[in-house]
Order: structure tokens, then sequence, then C-alpha cells
């Protein structure tokens, strides 16, 4: 099930870790490190933009390449552990 | 700065105990049986706090526990805080919820607080209030409610043991009608009161089967909606736990008159030096202090870990040094918790005790209390 329009849930943030020089997701008691693509997509994530709106800024980035498949799965994946959910309306 | 020690840990989790005032007289905390003594009524000025939360978060610490004891009994709480945003640390407020007003709670929310935890000590008021040694139930779920109303994600806690480990189902349900988003269910470590208290607490295998029965069909039936975190009790497994992901690896621990440990009990070990974050820089306290080497790598292992059958050394780290102290007499022995421990019998004839269908009478309880000494 692919998300409409995704926003990271309540107490769920990015954090950029300069110690260990990467960025994670922090929630409750827990981290998440990300690598560069799923960065990007994160950075994208705001509860405004749609999924087709991230696709198509990430797309623009690289050159025109389809890339609204893995961003879906990427985001299922991290929604799955409850840390992005579905914005309201 | 000076450079990092190759191959040194970088901490992730740093525990302010901030105070142990606290309303409650949980039979099962895991404070220190002497928190009356006037080294802990001592408590660490709001400032040190504040320092050592800005060296936390240059050491690698991600997240925060703010915790006690009551945490909101510092009147600073608010201030505390709001260092901790601004040094870019996760802060969760672990929080008996006495006393949670609504002022101060927005506040909190003012200042960056992520994250708030509420201990229950049972789904039925009479009974968590007795558990708990004072009325607070009502108080709790009001707690609770404020804080979904802020939107702050809720995790509910609460510890299980001999006399609320068979509510496991009405829990669960509380912990969703309170729109918990994670609840755990930590089985009693013995450390601390817990220690004092451990007949009373220590539940049957039987009551232990059965929880983990009712936490598997509400994992199936709530899916991602409540996230539940299940914790056996070392006491029932035949292999021990990394405890705290092993010793002076992930975590620190910084007592409210600001003694730092590896871990909650690691106090109880004797001759080892404690050191301060009064006297010392966190950093150097993490990487240098008699206490977080004592028992870090594996060099400090003696037989069976030393030729771990499993070679489960990096695994589990041998296991509790503390629970090793009570139950061995020597902090550097195996876990007695693991199969391979000349010890192991120790655990077995608890489990035995526990396993007793009837005990002559329920133990009473020790209640938690500040008693000056
Ligand atoms: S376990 Fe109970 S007594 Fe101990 S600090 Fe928590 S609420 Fe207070
Ligand atoms: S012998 Fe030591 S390392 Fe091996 S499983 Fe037991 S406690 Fe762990």
């Amino acid at each position: 099930m692919a998300f409409t329009r995704p926003k990271l849930a309540t107490g769920v943030r990015l954090h950029r870790d300069k110690v260990r020089e990467q960025d994670v997701l922090l929630f409750p008691e827990g981290a998440l490190v990300l690598n560069e693509t799923a960065l990007e997509v994160l950075d994208l994530v705001d509860g405004e933009r749609t999924l087709d709106d991230i696709a198509a800024v990430l797309s623009e980035r690289y050159e025109g390449a389809n890339v609204k498949d893995d961003v879906a799965e990427l985001l299922d994946g991290i929604g799955e552990r409850g840390l992005v959910v579905e914005a309201d309306g | 700065m000076a450079e990092w020690p190759e191959g040194a840990p970088h901490p992730l989790l740093l525990i302010a105990e901030l105070t142990y005032r606290c309303p409650l007289h949980c039979p099962y905390c895991s404070n220190p049986t002497d928190i009356g003594a006037s080294k802990y009524t001592d408590e660490l000025p709001a400032e040190d706090w504040q320092r050592v939360f800005r060296e936390a978060a240059d050491l690698g610490v991600l997240q925060l526990a703010l915790t006690g004891g009551e945490p909101m009994a510092r009147k600073e709480i608010v201030d505390l805080t709001r260092t901790a945003t601004e040094a870019g640390l996760y802060s969760t407020l672990v929080t008996s919820a006495l006393p949670f007003p609504k002022r101060r709670v927005e506040a909190l929310h003012e200042a960056g607080l992520d994250h708030v935890q509420i201990s229950f000590q049972h789904a039925d008021p009479g009974l968590a209030d007795e558990i708990g040694g004072t009325i607070a139930f009502d108080r709790k779920v009001k707690a609770a409610a404020l804080a979904r109303e802020l939107d702050f994600p809720l995790t509910v806690n609460c510890v299980l043991h001999r006399r609320n480990i068979d509510a496991v189902d009405s829990i669960i349900d509380m912990a969703v009608e309170l729109g918990a988003r994670r609840l755990e269910l930590a089985n009693t470590q013995y450390h601390g009161w817990a220690t004092v208290n451990r007949d009373a607490l220590m539940p049957t295998r039987a009551q232990l089967e059965r929880g983990e029965e009712a936490v598997k069909a509400a994992r199936e039936r709530l899916g991602a909606s409540l996230e539940i975190l299940w914790v056996l009790p070392d006491y029932y497994e035949e292999l021990p736990k990394p405890c705290m992901g092993g010793w002076a690896q992930d975590a620190a621990l910084v007592q409210p008159n600001g003694d730092v440990l590896p871990c909650q009990a690691a106090a109880s070990i004797p001759d080892i030096a404690i050191d301060n974050v009064r006297d010392k820089s966190l950093r150097e306290i993490w990487l240098e202090s008699e206490m977080f080497n004592a028992f870090r790598g594996t060099d400090w292992m003696q037989e069976p870990c030393r030729s771990c059958p499993l070679g489960r050394q990096h695994d589990d780290h041998g296991g509790c040094r503390c629970q090793a102290l009570a139950l061995t007499g020597d902090a550097a022995a195996t876990d007695p918790v693991c199969q391979f421990s000349p010890h192991h019998d120790t655990i077995v004839a608890a489990r035995r005790e526990a396993d007793d269908p009837e005990p002559a009478e329920p133990a009473p309880f020790v209640y938690r209390d500040l008693i000056p000494q």
C-alpha cells in the first residue's frame, strides 16, 4: 500500500549525527541510520508533497529517471515501522 | 579536542537520573536501596546537568532519558529539556506523571521534549495504587490524555511481576485506550528494590507463558498501531542478555549526585572507583574511568566465557555483571543465567521456588522509601 501524501509520524525527526558522520531518523528510544537515497527522500517528506511530487523532484535531479516505484517502496518500508504515516486529508 | 581513541565505542544513550525523589513507592524500583543516603540527596545543580548534556551530545549520544525517581520533581526540568533540545538530543521524559501540571507540560513541549513515557502499575485502579503505594491511577490517566492532547508520542510502561502479569490483556487494552503508540511490558529486573522483593515479585513459569501468549495475540490483532515490547526476565532464560548492550558500550547513567555508571546497578560492585561529573568531564569518565573500563571488551572474562562453547562473547558480553556479583560474589564471573555457568543452579533454584504452586503465604512488599541514612 503506497502513500499518497506521506509525513513523518509524531515524535520522529531527522538528525545529522556529526560524531558518526551519518544521518539518522530519531524516534522514541531508537535511531535508524539512513543511506543517501533514504535521506534524499525523507528530506522531501513534509506532509505537503504527495508521493508524485516527491518522485518528480527526484526524477528531475536524476535526469528524468523514473523513481516513483523506488520511492514508494522505500517509504513503505519505513512506514511498516510506524515512522512515516499518511498525512491527514 | 584530542583525537578519539581507535576502536573506543561512542555512547548512544544517556540516562539522566535527575533525582531519587518520587511520590510513588514501587517495590520493584530499580533505584538503589539507599536512595535516602545524603550522597544522593546532594543533587547535581542544573548548570552541571546542562554541561553534561552538551558533553554527551559531543560524545555521540543521540537519546536522552530524563528519569529518576520522578524527573518532574526537579523544578528546572524545563530548562534542562531546552538545553537537551539545543544540543540535538532526542529527549524522553520517563515519568510517574505525579505531578504532571498542564502549564509545565506545555512548557516542556515548547522546550522541545520529544517523547513522554508514563508508568502504570496495573490496569485496575485499586490494584495499581496498591502496588505503587500511592493514590495515582486516575492522575496517570489524565496525564496520558494531556500528553496526547499536546501531540506527544506516548509510551506506556508497565513493569511486570507476580501480582500484575495475569492482567497483561487488560494492560494492553488500557494502553490502546490511552492512545499510546508503544507499550513496554518489562518483566522485573532484579536490581535495587526488586532484589529485596524478589520472592514477592517473581512470576511462575505458567504466568510468564500466559503473558507471552497474550502479547503474541495482541500483536497480531493490533499490528503496527501499538508497538508492544516484551522483555523476558533473565531468570527464565538459559543464555544471558547483553546488559545495556554490553558494559560501557552504548550507555552511560548519571545518578542524581553526578556519579557516572555504565548501568543502574554498577554501584553495587565493590572496590571500583566511581567518578563524578562535578570533578571530570563526561568524556574523560567515559574513556578513562576505572568503572567504565572494568568490564569493557572481553579481556576481563573468566571461564567459561573465555572459551565459550557458543562463541557468544561479543553477543552477550558475558551477561550482567551486577547479577554475577549478586549471585556468585564475583562481578567478573559468568552471569549465572548462562547455562554454562557453574552457578546456574542458583537461578534454577529461584525458579523452582517461584513455581511452588502454593507458597505458604504471599510474600509482602517492602515499599521503596527515602529512609534517610
Ligand atoms: S519505579 Fe516507581 S518508585 Fe521507582 S522511580 Fe519509578 S515511579 Fe518512582
Ligand atoms: S559462557 Fe559467557 S559468553 Fe558464553 S553464552 Fe555464557 S555468558 Fe555468554
